[in-house]
């Protein structure tokens, strides 16, 4: 940022923005401004408003109070053209295309008026090409969306931005699905933007991501703006306790003490199903005693090894040993019989049924079983004190047993999971995506969890996208990508730019043998 | 605007928003009245006095019910599971045909024996129609509300064909009917001389069967939890698809025992009007009873009432008898609006 | 066999083909658009009474004919926008709205046959489209007579396809539908409203149901009678699944369609129809259709938001 841009006057200026949903006040008063070329870091856990702030922007919220200017002039509230036509553009977190349809058609959506006689695909293409190009974005216009690679449906979604003519560009989580070394070919991508005079929002909780790419930091709590600093006066430590409030304590790690391997996979192959990749021969030892971290960016096989060691699907090739027994019929049912503790990567699809009581989510993998059903009849004091305990013992902050589950937070639905798998004193714990999306409460208790589980002998596989997380917690690492897992690497001997050379495939002619 | 999740509603909204619905609903149904030339009170009244006015009418209003109740029951079995069953009225068919098959004077078996062997092959008739719908979305992912509708055509062709071919009652003067049940094969009064058969008792005891499935064993539980997230239902290790089809088999069942009930109950033997769409008024039933198995009872007879004083009034108002599917139909829609209101609240931001 | 070849030479069969498909290409054409834009409307077999009835009953008290295809299509619109209504902004079940217009919009034309006619037992008749030769085309051995002898309506049907196929495809609007069907995410995001798109769609398909259903009383039967829809509603969606979402493909198996039902109706009449009930020959559409289903049910290429509700803003 230089003296003379500062002269213009900020390119957006969000003013005492405020919005209450009933009781909750999502934005209490939030007043960002943006000035030309620069890159800001809006930061925030969970829940503190940043998604409500940029959807008041975006016109699909209407602000209580406060008022949006964009280069000057103030925004209409509730009109979701408005900020688009002002040269405001968004790159989802969740990405807003369509599958079934091909990139140019995703990139064109919107851009031409909806009553035209028909639609200029040639100039379309020409454009998109011509921005491709100058920003190094490089993607083929007629590939079906669903085709395409996580990185390169990013690069439609900034593309898309690019063509709308955004002069503002806001990003929203941008790293999640990447490599750092594709993080860093991105920031490469908003420098050179950037120099062009474009001017960025980077939303993220990554604290070393927000050091690198932004020069202010905006941080939020609990909707309310509590610090705005420039990145050269302040360091990691100090905004991790800015965004949460308290000084952060990392978990406590005794040594580990390895024992016999619960679960081994040899040359395990599963087979590719729709979207979900399979595994390509598979070596994988989850030891007692131990966290074995699994790194990779998502869709690279995570899926179908969590489905593995979850009982829903079975090797096509290759062996797999339950505490040293080759199971016949691998299932669901046995996976549990096994002493497999299963948190699932997504609490709302898969973990949870939203309509059912926290008495009846509490023993979903258990229904049929004694003492909650016997001969078919379900008995639900049984269950209903069940639930209690569970409630009790993993501080799940509820109404009681008889909730509908959907009614909780992110953080105490997936206390309930971990209470339910828990309870049964598990030798082996699946942690697929564990604490994603939750505060930093809740995250330091689900991480405690498992490594409690973890000194009284369990094996865990921690499967994140969280590469911090994984070098904090694991005993050993293993990367996934194409199918194909890593060697194990012990504690200490890598780092992320390590992980992110094998996370992009890099190694593994040489791994796979060597394991 | 945006529908936003009430944490815990409030009584006047969980009571305010269906009443609202059917005063809407009769409310429209006074403009038809009025629409068709009649006093809407004194329309209104003649339905009330037709459906529930004398021994008499109550007792044809729950005569209708017995069936409804039966198909209410298999809808809102398969719609818990959301198994879209829409072929209730097959499955009544596939019913009636197996009560006339054995009830004709095939088997010379005593009442006691004779009435539970046709409700038995009655049920398992339209079990297994149903089951082919079930197999064809559970494998190869069929949508069965498309092919269930559809077999309810050729289910009525199919008995047609019956009743103008094999079935056809030698002293039937050439009409497409079936031959008489035997005496042995009829379902006995409630009471005697009152015109009420046991068919409405075997209902009552369906319904009291079906919530206890539903509430206290493992396979209702199964059942509740595909029809809510199957997803999370395959995950905790439920069968799904097994879940289906045991659904399939007790709603086709219970559908079924709708056309045994009206054969060896009512009519004593099988024609081509034996339902008035019963398969299609279920839905309507299941719905307003919020999938309730109790609550079945309660909105099966209140929609036969609408159905029975509905013709009653039209032979005195001369207002069309369809007004009643009108209003039913009405109720069903601001119903479930109705109760969506009462979870949501719509949000203007 | 000789009997069937003489059916399938004979210009007639051909003329019943397309004019027993035509309605079925209206609704179906309805049906698809409803569907490419997320939503499945099973008010289609409600929505074509009220349409035959509404263009009937236009005609029969001194309409225009091209004023009762209008008078059908603004009807259909309206339980339409009621089917919108309630399954769009409120996300309502589409399965349990869909089933409840069929039955609110059956009864509400039954009820105004009754009102307008209470006491008729033989359905009076209109005097309906004509065949409209073409000139020239129309000379053409076989195909003349099948093809380009039709009623304007039918020619309308046709020409539909070519014009729901072009918008769908071709222009910026058609482009917003298919994506408001695959993920409505991606619509709200350019600041299009998805449930304008999605109402729109609903409506505008419930207008051509409608047509569709008019085409029974004002240019094949003539008259209006109770339960002369018989399910060529549900047909129609088995259609649409059967042309996996494509007008063209869609307008393929309403004509295949339309084959078989002429056949059956023909074969009625020869020595095989002697010995086979005629119920069996009413069955295969219905057979047919479910068939038809089964063999399309591998290759999916559902819209992947197909009964899939939007409400902006959540997570």
């Amino acid at each position: 940022m230089t003296a003379d841009s500062t002269a213009q006057g900020p390119v957006l200026r969000l003013d005492g923005i405020t919005k209450r949903f009933g009781a909750l006040v999502a934005n209490d008063a939030v007043s960002v401004s943006l000035w030309p070329g620069e890159v800001i870091a809006l930061l925030g856990e969970n829940g503190a408003g940043k998604t409500t702030l940029m959807n008041i922007l975006f016109g699909h919220y209407t602000a209580d109070g406060g008022s949006v200017e964009v280069f000057g002039q103030t925004l209409p509230q509730g009109n979701p053209r408005a900020a688009l036509a002002a040269g405001v553009g968004m790159v989802h977190q969740h990405f807003t295309l369509a599958d079934n349809l091909s990139v140019l058609e995703n990139v064109v959506l919107g851009t031409q008026p909806l009553w035209g006689a028909r639609l200029d695909m040639a100039g379309a293409r020409a454009k998109l090409v011509g921005l491709a190009q100058e920003f190094g974005l490089a993607v083929n216009p007629d590939a079906r969306l669903g085709s395409l690679s996580v990185g390169e449906r990013q690069r439609v979604e900034i593309l898309k931005a690019l063509y709308r003519d955004a002069r503002i560009l806001i990003l929203d989580e941008p790293t999640a699905v990447l490599t750092p070394q594709q993080a860093d070919a991105l920031f490469a991508a908003l420098r050179k933007m950037v120099a062009q005079g474009l001017s960025i929002i980077f939303i993220s909780h990554k604290l070393h991501e927000v050091m690198a790419i932004a020069s202010r930091v905006v941080v939020l709590r609990h909707g309310k703006l509590v610090g705005e600093v420039a990145v050269k006066d302040t360091d990691p430590r100090a905004l991790a306790e800015m965004m949460v409030g308290s000084a952060i304590t990392p978990p406590e790690l005794r040594a580990a003490k390895p024992g016999p391997a619960l679960l081994e996979l040899r040359g395990v192959m599963t087979p590719d199903r729709g979207t979900v990749r399979g595994l390509r021969g598979v070596d994988l030892a989850l030891r007692a005693g131990t966290i074995t971290g699994l790194a990779g960016v998502s869709g690279n096989g995570q899926a179908a090894l969590a489905d593995l060691i979850a009982g829903l699907e079975r090797p096509s090739g290759g062996e797999m040993q339950v505490a040293g027994v080759a199971p016949a019929n691998w299932s669901v049912a046995q996976a549990l019989g096994a002493g497999i503790a299963r948190i699932p990567e997504d609490r709302h699809k898969t973990g949870t049924i939203a309509d059912f009581t926290l008495t009846e989510n509490a023993i979903l993998e258990r229904y049929n079983k004694a003492p909650f059903a016997r001969r078919g009849w379900l008995d639900w004091r049984a269950a209903r004190d069940f639930a209690q305990s569970v409630i009790r013992a993993y501080d799940v902050r509820c109404p009681g047993p008889d909730t509908r589950i959907r009614l909780l937070s992110g953080g105490n639905m997936q206390k309930l999971i971990l209470g339910r798998v828990m309870e049964v004193g598990p030798q082996i714990i699946l942690a697929n995506q564990a604490v994603r999306g939750l505060d930093i409460g809740a995250i330091t208790f689900v991480q405690n969890q498992l490594l409690a589980a973890r000194d009284r002998g369990a094996a865990v596989l921690l499967i994140s996208e969280d590469l911090d997380e994984i070098l904090t917690l694991s005993d050993q690492i293993h990367v996934m990508s194409e199918g194909r897992l890593s060697p194990a690497f012990a504690r200490g001997t890598m780092n992320a730019a390590d992980l992110g050379r094998w996370m992009a495939g890099e190694g593994f002619e040489r791994g796979s043998h060597a394991a | 605007m945006r529908l936003e999740v009430i944490a815990r509603p409030s009584v006047w909204r969980m009571i305010g928003f269906p009443a609202t619905a059917l005063v809407l609903t009769v409310v429209f149904g006074s403009a038809l009245a009025l629409l068709a030339g009649a006093n809407p009170f004194q329309t209104l009244g003649l339905i009330l006095r037709g459906a529930a006015g004398s021994q008499f009418a109550l007792l044809e209003t729950l005569n209708r019910a017995t069936p409804l109740i039966f198909t209410g029951l298999a809808v809102a079995v398969a719609f818990r599971a959301k198994l879209w069953n829409i072929g209730a009225e097959a499955q009544l068919y596939a019913g009636a045909l197996m009560a006339v098959l054995l009830g004709t004077g095939a088997l010379g078996w005593p009442s006691g024996l004779l009435l539970p062997a046709m409700a038995g092959a009655a049920m398992l008739a339209g079990a297994l129609v149903l089951l082919g719908p079930a197999i064809l979305k559970t494998r190869l992912g069929v949508d069965e509300v498309v092919t269930t509708l559809l077999f309810n055509f050729i289910m009525l062709l199919f008995i047609s064909m019956l009743l103008e071919g094999p079935l056809k009652d030698p002293m039937g003067m050439g009409w497409p009917q079936s031959s008489r049940l035997v005496p042995e094969a009829r379902l006995p009064r409630i009471v005697d001389g009152l015109r009420l058969h046991w068919g409405f008792g075997l209902a009552l005891i369906a319904a009291v069967l079906v919530w206890v499935i539903q509430s206290r064993t493992t396979l209702g539980y199964e059942m509740r939890a595909v029809g809510q997230n199957k997803q999370a239902a395959e995950f905790a290790g439920i069968p799904v698809g097994r879940v289906i089809l045991k659904t399939a088999l007790l709603s086709g069942g219970l559908a079924a025992l709708a056309g045994f009930s009206e054969v060896a109950g009512l009519r004593g033997n099988l024609t081509l009007d034996l339902s008035p769409g019963f398969g299609y008024t279920g839905i309507i039933v299941a719905m307003l009873a919020l999938l309730n198995p109790i609550g079945v009872v309660i909105s099966a007879i209140f929609v036969a009432g609408v159905f029975v004083g509905a013709d009653s009034m039209s032979r005195a108002a001369g207002v069309p008898t369809y007004i009643a599917n009108i209003m039913l139909a009405t109720a069903l829609l601001t119903m479930v609006l109705a109760i969506a209101l009462t979870r949501f609240r719509v949000r203007w931001d | 066999m000789g009997e069937i070849l003489e059916i399938f030479l004979s210009a007639s069969f051909w003329a019943a083909v397309i004019r027993i498909a035509s309605p079925l290409i209206f609704a179906t054409m309805g049906e698809l658009i409803c569907e490419r834009a997320g939503v499945l409307n099973l008010g289609i077999e409600g929505i074509m009474v009220v349409g035959a009835f509404a263009g009937w009953m236009t005609v029969y008290s001194g309409g225009g004919l091209w004023t009762g295809v209008m008078v059908a299509m603004f009807a259909g619109m309206l339980f339409g926008l009621l089917h919108g209504t309630l399954t769009v902004p409120f996300g309502l079940s589409q399965h349990v709205v869909g089933l409840g217009i069929t039955l609110l919009a059956t009864a509400s034309a039954y009820f105004a046959y009754r009102l307008a006619l209470p006491r008729v037992t033989t359905p009076p008749r209109i005097e309906a489209f004509q065949p409209l030769p073409i000139p020239v085309l129309s000379d053409i051995p076989l195909i003349g007579p099948a093809l380009f002898t039709q009623t304007p309506l039918t020619y309308l049907a046709f020409v539909l396809v070519g014009v729901v196929s072009f918008v769908l495809f071709r222009t910026p609007l058609g482009l917003a539908l298919r994506a408001a069907g695959e993920n409505p995410a991606a619509v709200a995001a350019q600041g299009l409203s998805v449930t304008a798109l999605r109402m729109g769609a609903v409506m505008v398909g419930s207008g051509l149901m409608a047509v569709g259903g008019a085409f029974l009383t004002m240019s094949a039967f003539n008259s209006f009678f109770f339960e002369m829809v018989n399910g060529r509603g549900w047909i129609c969606i088995a259609l649409v699944v059967f042309g996996a979402w494509m007008p063209g493909k869609a307008l393929l198996g309403a004509v295949l369609f339309g084959m078989f039902d002429a056949l059956q109706i023909r074969l009625q009449q020869t020595s095989i129809g002697a010995d086979v009930p005629y119920q069996i020959f009413l069955m295969m559409p219905f057979v047919l259709s479910i068939l038809a289903l089964v063999i399309m049910s591998r290759r999916a290429s559902v819209p992947a938001a197909l009964m899939v509700p939007f409400n902006k803003g959540e997570r």
